[in-house]
């Protein structure tokens, strides 16, 4: 810091001095206030899938031709025909073999590492203009026409919890955790590069 | 050129400040005038002087009433600011408004505080308007006894407030190789810094008793049309994460979560889930939607790395900064913006020669972790084309780096979140100041 600030700087680390000793050691309150429930009652709420070994995945099953059906009904207004990409939003096809290239494509099929995010996030958040508004076995039925067309699973597969815990993602192996800092930079104050 | 003059604007008087027609010419000659004023006031100084002063009148404003007060009522901007705004993505323009994002107009905020109504925005499914008397959090999962609160539950306990900084992973996402936004709201207002009131989430874990040998992550969900959810590990939780109800006095706008959220100190904006429902113990992560095939950087050899949380050491020059012009040479105060999602910011250096030369910029207190700190450094413009920028250090010795140094190690292709380069503004000989990054 320059000289010129030091009186701020003085001051600010008096500040943060102060704060830090006044800082009121929020203890924990002796009692909490919240109410005790049980799982059953979180139940409509708990709808989250893991995408690893599909825990949470509920029963129920669909086919590709119900998918297809469902989703010239209420998805391809945005996302397009066949999933090639619609008036609102990019293709959810293809893409596959597309990240060793300058033109990542990012679909279902490209990107996700497991197939049952396709079930937790259609289920949670699609259609966007009625979210959670899709039965279960319309979501299983919608997961088998998009992996359909992503050529990961037949036309006749009959999709569930397990048939879709078990497809082989292309992109399985395809992330590395945060390894970050990952940048080198220096101070150079004259003559830098 | 102090912090007043920000808001400096032309008086003119035949302007309706809500007549939108007028607003980017407006603009316009706002961020001119906010450097003109300070180039007017370098030539008065060095004694232009007598001849050519005129007679002070007694304003108006002196010699009548003014506005009454109200008996009650939410007190808003002059109507000469009601150009600042924070302006819906206009570089990357979304195709629906629903999953979309707004930017903070950083070149128009004095001091180290976003005000409520300009804080940046994102979200995946729009405003949900929330009745704070019907809404419950839930705690379940790997806990000994799940519960619920109720907001009176949660405004029962102590508060606690933080100042820190919030940013979108997607900050500067448009401008990483080519200069693709005109003005720092543009390519840094996915960035703002507020004063967070909650309690610490580690309180709701502990009132549910969770499984200390094996609870390893937290997964946290919004009461929003995208039910957006994120996994968190658990010991960042228990550290810092707060439930947070109020931001900047008041509680929070909708837009920012109403009636309370999660709030994690120095992390992509992402995680700090809205409208907060639900919160589920486990001892894995989840490798959501959002966490794979979004908010995942780009890496070489096909990979993508996630859970890059972090929102790393960063800074920017927002005056002068691009859309602005400068008034002649002479003197200026260069400032801007610093922060560091890993501690506090302990440096800044500037360079005018296009990074050949940097010299060190005073910082201005208070200076506080995971919080906007402002800097400043005076600089005599000669007039030629100058190229400047700004490089911060934070306390865990991490130097902000440029592009290129990014570049080395990750792969810089297509949509890219965790932009947080060196960023260049040139200057012209016309005193045109515009993005820079190449």
């Amino acid at each position: 810091m320059r000289s010129l600030d030091i009186s701020c700087a003085l001051l600010g680390g008096a500040g943060a001095l102060l704060l830090s000793t006044a800082v009121i050691a929020q203890s924990k309150p002796p009692v909490h206030y919240g109410a005790s429930i049980s799982e059953a009652d979180v139940a409509a709420l708990d709808i989250d899938i893991r995408g690893p070994d599909g825990k949470g995945l509920p029963p129920g099953k669909g086919t590709v031709a119900d998918g297809e059906k469902i989703y010239n009904e209420q998805c391809v207004a945005c996302h397009g025909e066949k999933a090639k990409g619609g008036s609102v939003f990019g293709a959810m096809v293809g893409g596959i073999g597309s990240f060793t290239t300058d033109k990542r494509v990012l679909t279902p099929g490209s990107m996700y590492p497991y197939a049952p995010i396709l079930f937790d996030y259609t289920r949670r958040a699609m259609p966007m203009n009625a979210p959670q508004s899709l039965t279960n076995d319309q979501v299983y039925a919608l997961s088998a026409y998009i992996l359909h067309l992503n050529g990961l699973v037949p036309a006749d597969v009959v999709m569930d919890a397990a048939t879709l815990t078990k497809i082989e993602m292309p992109n399985r192996n395809g992330f590395i955790v945060d390894d970050r800092p990952d940048t080198k930079a220096t101070r150079c104050q004259k003559n830098c590069p | 050129m102090s912090t007043k003059d920000m808001h400096q604007r032309p008086r003119s008087s035949t302007r309706s400040p809500s007549d939108d027609a007028d607003e980017f010419e407006s603009r316009r000659q706002f961020l001119r005038s906010g450097l003109a004023v300070a180039g007017a006031a370098v030539a008065t100084g060095a004694g232009m002087g007598a001849a050519q002063a005129q007679k002070i009148e007694v304003p108006p404003s002196n010699k009548e009433m003014g506005r009454i007060i109200d008996p009650k009522v939410y007190g808003m901007p002059s109507k000469y600011e009601a150009h600042v705004k924070r302006n819906r993505t206009d570089v990357f323009v979304n195709k629906q408004n629903w999953s979309d994002w707004s930017m903070t107009p950083l070149h128009q905020q004095p001091g180290i505080i976003t005000p409520n109504g300009l804080f940046f925005e994102r979200h995946h499914a729009g405003i949900p308007d929330i009745d704070p008397a019907k809404h419950v959090v839930a705690i379940h999962g790997m806990v000994k006894q799940p519960m619920k609160f109720t907001m009176d539950n949660l405004l029962r306990y102590p508060s606690m407030s933080r100042f820190h900084f919030l940013e979108c992973s997607g900050n500067g996402l448009t401008d990483w190789k080519k200069a693709a936004s005109s003005t720092v709201q543009q390519t840094h207002g996915l960035l703002s810094c507020a004063q967070w009131t909650g309690i610490p989430a580690s309180w709701l874990l502990d009132a549910a008793g969770f499984d200390e040998k094996n609870a390893k992550w937290v997964l946290f969900e919004g009461a929003d049309g995208s039910a957006h959810a994120r996994s968190i590990p658990i010991e960042k939780v228990m550290k810092d994460a707060m439930i947070v109800y109020a931001m900047n006095g008041e509680m929070l706008r909708p837009e920012n979560g109403y009636p309370v959220r999660l709030f994690i100190p120095g992390w992509e904006g992402n995680v700090s889930i809205k409208w907060l429902r639900r919160i589920k113990v486990s001892d894995q992560p989840w490798h959501l939607r959002s966490e794979t095939a979004r908010y995942t950087d780009p890496m070489p050899n096909g990979k993508w790395r996630q859970f890059s949380f972090a929102m790393e050491c960063k800074s920017v020059i927002t005056r002068p900064s691009g859309g602005m012009k400068m008034a002649g040479k002479g003197h200026y105060e260069i400032e801007g913006f610093a922060w560091s999602g890993n501690g506090t910011v302990t440096a800044v250096d500037v360079t005018t020669d296009g990074g050949k030369t940097w010299q060190e910029a005073a910082l201005e207190a208070p200076v506080l972790d995971k919080c906007l700190t402002r800097f400043r450094m005076p600089w005599v413009w000669d007039g030629a084309p100058a190229k400047i920028a700004s490089r911060a250090v934070d306390n865990t010795g991490y130097v902000q780096p440029t592009v290129a140094d990014i570049d080395k190690v990750r792969a810089i292709v297509g949509f890219v979140q965790h932009h947080n380069g060196i960023f260049p503004w040139s200057i012209s000989p016309e005193g045109e100041v515009k993005n820079a990054i190449a």
